[in-house]
């Protein structure tokens, strides 16, 4: 028996305290999507706005088109996933220079590298504003991938698992005269598939739902993200309008959960895998 | 080629791209955050003039960045300990061998869906004081829910805003701890079962001494984010209630749309190095403190 | 088919006063054709020397050269050889053919040709029913050999082999090594065998290298090795058990230590039969070991010094119990004579 397995009654308690907490933590996104769910006037019929009842899709409907939120679901999507892929090359490519290659000065330029990570956004965005403005890139794609494609937390999270790799794989492909990219394609980067697979997430979401940046390069309607523009909805005074707020919400949220459920157990083992070893 | 430079083009060509962009997207940045802290310009940003170093103690000084670092400490200090305790609880709670617990986990964990300006505007619509559900359920026995608002209360705004900011982090901090848990050698757990250990003696004993590097890594993250905060605050209740300026936090102060240094660029800089200065000085403090403790599993 | 040649390698590791020196002044000149051993114990400095072969280190001092050509400065990809790990060093991910083909993918090989040399490299392991098969479905002998196969599908002109057998068990490690003198007679090149097992070593080796703190001690064929031990080192490294040493002083002269086989020393039943012109030492039976074939009484000398002596006697009546004092007897065309102080052979 393992030592942490529970029967009888401690197991009905433990279900309890589960449930219990999960309702809690789950309430606000279950009240938004009830709400999301219902036409105003039930909507905000509460507390009957908390049982599943007299449902519609059209408040959903109508964030969808008066918002305009497919052209930002657009944007959002291709935005996340240029930045993801170009992330998860970036990470792999310094990874495998900072965990397999041997070169001086190695170390200061491994220092140089986290250093960066402690820069806040709240310093750069002024200049990098600036230096958008002046390549012409404000109210564009590339001012909201390029800013983005370098990331030490990638690089860290690679080197780590590269560093976890047997020594004698990289030296018995040197030895068979396997260049660097062939090993990191053909044999480092598919072994690292589980803490590849958490970055790709960690990058997606985080692009997914950045805000400071896009708010400070994007005035446009035809380059707004979902998570600026969502703001719109928030329409101050008409409460008739207030709940397509919560559809909008619904909206930007899905497929971030359902990515979530997919894969909610690749992104901690990916996590398991490179992180906790120091 | 030596031995010793014969992997300099490759590594060269690897790094370039990420050191390109780290260049010219943080480094250039945070150098010239320095620079134009020390200068004062126009609202067109075109002519400036010198003010030097001088600068970044007058804003230091000012009665608003004090106010601002004031409510961003107080955030800070809301919010650290109660994301963290509760993160680790729920991380500790759901690492079980239950069936079903997949469930837990997913539920526990998605928060991490909702970026903060999703989670500030599913906070705005549940405390929105004539129409919110929270508002509408709870106002008997907490008043200000209606009468004036959670949000338009001085007293309540910035606890609500930390509210919705620990709410948003909680799933992230699940996720990083679970992690954790998971690389912890179950023969400890065993060793101490077998030792006689209850489950609260296991817990403080195993469990928190092998999780201090996740819990060091979150507490640096969380407090950054808390420093840093921008979009709950914007979202929520743009910097007021006023004249109070209760819920400003030094970004907001910043960036935010009435910011009162909206147009300076040499303030904003000075401002921003300064608050660089201050998550760096917490990081820095919470590494050597923790440092002792820590311990890395291997 | 290739010739190797170490000329004054020394391997110097990090530096100031932390540096340590692997690998001593060493020089071998391993011909072609020939299956060298290099032979110690472990952190004597015998893998360094065999990754310097391969270009994984640089040698701090000295050259290495293969077939007369100087390449110390040559990647290890230009060096021709191929490498056997103590770990295999296989890719999970890849099945057994890949694995096997994936050096001559590198090469540029076309599909057919590396598919055909990857079938014809593992028939001659036995691996054919396996190709479709990754690493980790596999039995550690069976990583082995695909290990091996991928080193010979390249046909190298050396081999470095750096303990490949010491993931085994022993019986699987004993069928093995005969399976590596076949494999090198067929393939006819060079071997560099990197072993801490005298057994291996006498069993497969061409010739022997014995390293001991990085420093080269002696070399020679295995049988050379054992009769004629150029120090109390390799002596006492080389047979089991290992090789009596009896301080000189016991026999009359302080200045030399004398080596004795544990088969060559005799009971001395007190009847003249052992014979005379060798030596005779007392000493007291500690415990008696019974191994069916053989007998091996491990025995303390009866001065203070901490002589220990063991000796191997076949299983017949009148062996001596644990307590009885004996008397153990030599010839002296069995006497090993070394220097007392370098630990030397005397001629």
């Amino acid at each position: 028996m393992r030592a942490d397995r529970p029967r009888g009654w401690r197991l009905v308690g433990r279900y309890t305290v589960l449930g219990v907490v999960a309702a809690v933590v789950l309430f606000p996104i279950y009240a938004v999507l009830l709400q999301a769910l219902k036409s105003g006037p039930d909507a905000l019929d509460h507390p009957s706005s908390l049982l599943p009842t007299h449902l519609t899709l059209d408040t959903i409907t109508t964030a969808w088109t008066d918002g305009n939120l497919g052209r930002m679901m657009l944007n959002s999507m291709l935005v996340s996933l240029l930045v993801t892929a170009g992330v998860m090359l970036t990470s792999l490519l310094s990874a495998y220079a900072f965990a397999f290659l041997r070169f001086p000065g190695r170390g200061v330029l491994f220092v140089f590298f986290v250093a960066t990570m402690l820069v806040p956004a709240e310093v750069t965005v002024v200049i990098n504003r600036r230096t958008a403005d002046s390549l012409g890139w404000l109210n564009s794609y590339q001012g909201l991938v390029v800013p983005a494609l370098a990331s030490t937390f990638g690089m860290l999270l690679v080197r780590q698992m590269f560093l976890t790799l047997p020594k004698e794989l990289h030296e018995a492909a040197s030895l068979d005269g396997v260049g660097h990219l062939r090993f990191l394609w053909e044999v480092a980067a598919p072994l690292s598939r589980p803490t590849l697979g958490a970055l790709g997430l960690f990058t997606f979401l985080g692009t997914w739902n950045a805000y400071l940046w896009p708010s400070q390069v994007i005035t446009d309607e035809a380059h707004k993200t979902i998570q600026i523009g969502l703001e719109d909805l928030k329409t101050p005074g008409d409460i008739s309008r207030f709940n397509l707020i919560t559809g909008g919400l619904v909206i930007a949220a899905l497929p971030i959960f359902v990515m979530l459920v997919l894969f909610q157990r690749q992104l901690v083992r990916g996590l398991t895998a490179g992180a906790v070893k120091g | 080629m030596k031995r010793r430079l014969r992997d300099v083009p490759p590594a060269l060509a690897m790094l370039v791209p990420s050191m390109a962009l780290l260049a010219v997207w943080t480094v250039y940045p945070l150098v010239m955050a320095f620079i134009n802290g020390t200068k004062s310009c126009d609202s067109t940003g075109r002519r400036c003039n010198d003010v030097g170093w001088q600068q970044f103690s007058n804003v230091w000084q000012s009665r608003e960045f004090q106010h601002a670092l004031g409510v961003s400490l107080k955030l800070a200090a809301m919010t650290v300990p109660a994301g963290l305790i509760l993160g680790v609880g729920l991380a500790v709670l759901a690492d079980k061998h239950l069936r079903g617990i997949g469930f837990f986990r997913t539920a526990f964990s998605s928060t991490v869906a909702t970026s903060v300006a999703v989670a500030s505007l599913v906070w705005f619509v549940l405390l929105q004081p004539e129409i919110g559900v929270l508002s509408d359920l709870f106002h008997e026995w907490i008043p200000s829910l209606k009468q004036p608002g959670l949000l338009r209360d001085p007293g309540t705004a910035l606890p609500a805003v930390a509210l919705s900011s620990v709410w948003a982090g909680l799933g992230f901090t699940f996720i990083v701890i679970t992690a954790g848990l998971q690389g912890i050698p179950r023969d400890l757990y065993e060793s101490a079962y077998v030792d006689g250990a209850g489950s609260w003696r296991r817990f403080t004993n195993v469990t928190l001494p092998m999780l201090s590097p996740s819990i060091l890594f979150i507490t640096v993250v969380l407090t950054t984010r808390a420093l840093q905060t921008y979009a709950e605050v914007s979202l929520l209740t743009g910097g007021g209630p006023n004249p109070e300026k209760s819920t400003t936090t030094i970004p907001y102060l910043i960036y935010g749309r009435n910011s009162v240094i909206q147009n300076n660029l040499g303030l904003k800089s000075a401002a921003a190095v300064l608050l660089f200065v201050i998550s760096l000085v917490f990081a820095i403090v919470q590494f050597r403190g923790f440092e002792k403790r820590v311990q890395y599993a291997r | 088919m290739a010739q190797v040649r170490l000329e004054h390698i020394t391997k110097v590791f990090g530096d100031g006063a932390e540096a340590a020196t692997a690998v001593d002044d060493v020089s071998l000149e391993i011909p072609d054709h020939e299956f060298m051993i290099l032979l110690g114990p472990s952190g004597c400095g015998k893998s360094t020397l065999l990754r310097m072969v391969a270009g994984l280190e640089d040698p701090t001092e000295g050259d290495v050269f293969i077939d007369d050509v100087r390449v110390n400065d040559v990647e290890p990809k230009l060096r021709d050889v191929a490498m056997v790990f103590q770990s295999y060093a296989l890719y999970p991910h890849k099945t057994v053919a890949r694995n096997i083909e994936f050096p001559l993918k590198v090469r540029g090989i076309g599909k057919a040709e590396r598919a055909a040399e990857a079938q014809r490299a593992a028939e001659v392991l036995g691996l054919g029913p396996y190709l479709g098969r990754k690493p980790g479905q596999l039995s550690g002998g069976q990583r082995q050999r695909v290990a091996l196969a991928r080193a010979i599908v390249r046909r190298p002109a050396v081999f470095l082999m750096d303990e490949p057998l010491s993931n085994l068990d022993a019986k699987l490690r004993g069928d093995t090594r005969a399976e590596l003198v076949d494999l090198h007679r067929r393939l006819d090149s060079t071997f560099l065998y990197v072993t801490h097992d005298q057994v291996e070593a006498m069993t497969m080796g061409t010739r022997v290298a014995v390293i001991n703190q990085g420093r080269l001690e002696q070399v020679g064929a295995p049988q050379e090795v054992y009769d004629r031990p150029a120090s109390v080192f390799v002596a006492q490294f080389i047979g089991t058990p290992p090789m009596n040493i009896i301080p000189g002083g016991l026999l009359g002269d302080g200045s030399v230590r004398l080596g004795v086989r544990p088969e060559h020393l005799r009971l001395d039943t007190g009847d003249g039969a052992t014979g005379a012109g060798g030596g005779r030492v007392q000493a007291t039976v500690r415990q008696v070991e019974h191994l069916g074939h053989e007998v091996l009484v491990l025995a303390h000398g009866n001065g203070d010094d901490g002589l220990a002596l063991t000796a191997r006697l076949p299983p017949e009546p009148g062996l001596p119990g644990a307590g009885d004092v004996v008397e153990f007897a030599f010839a002296d065309r069995h006497v090993h004579r070394f220097d007392a102080a370098s630990g030397e052979r005397l001629p």
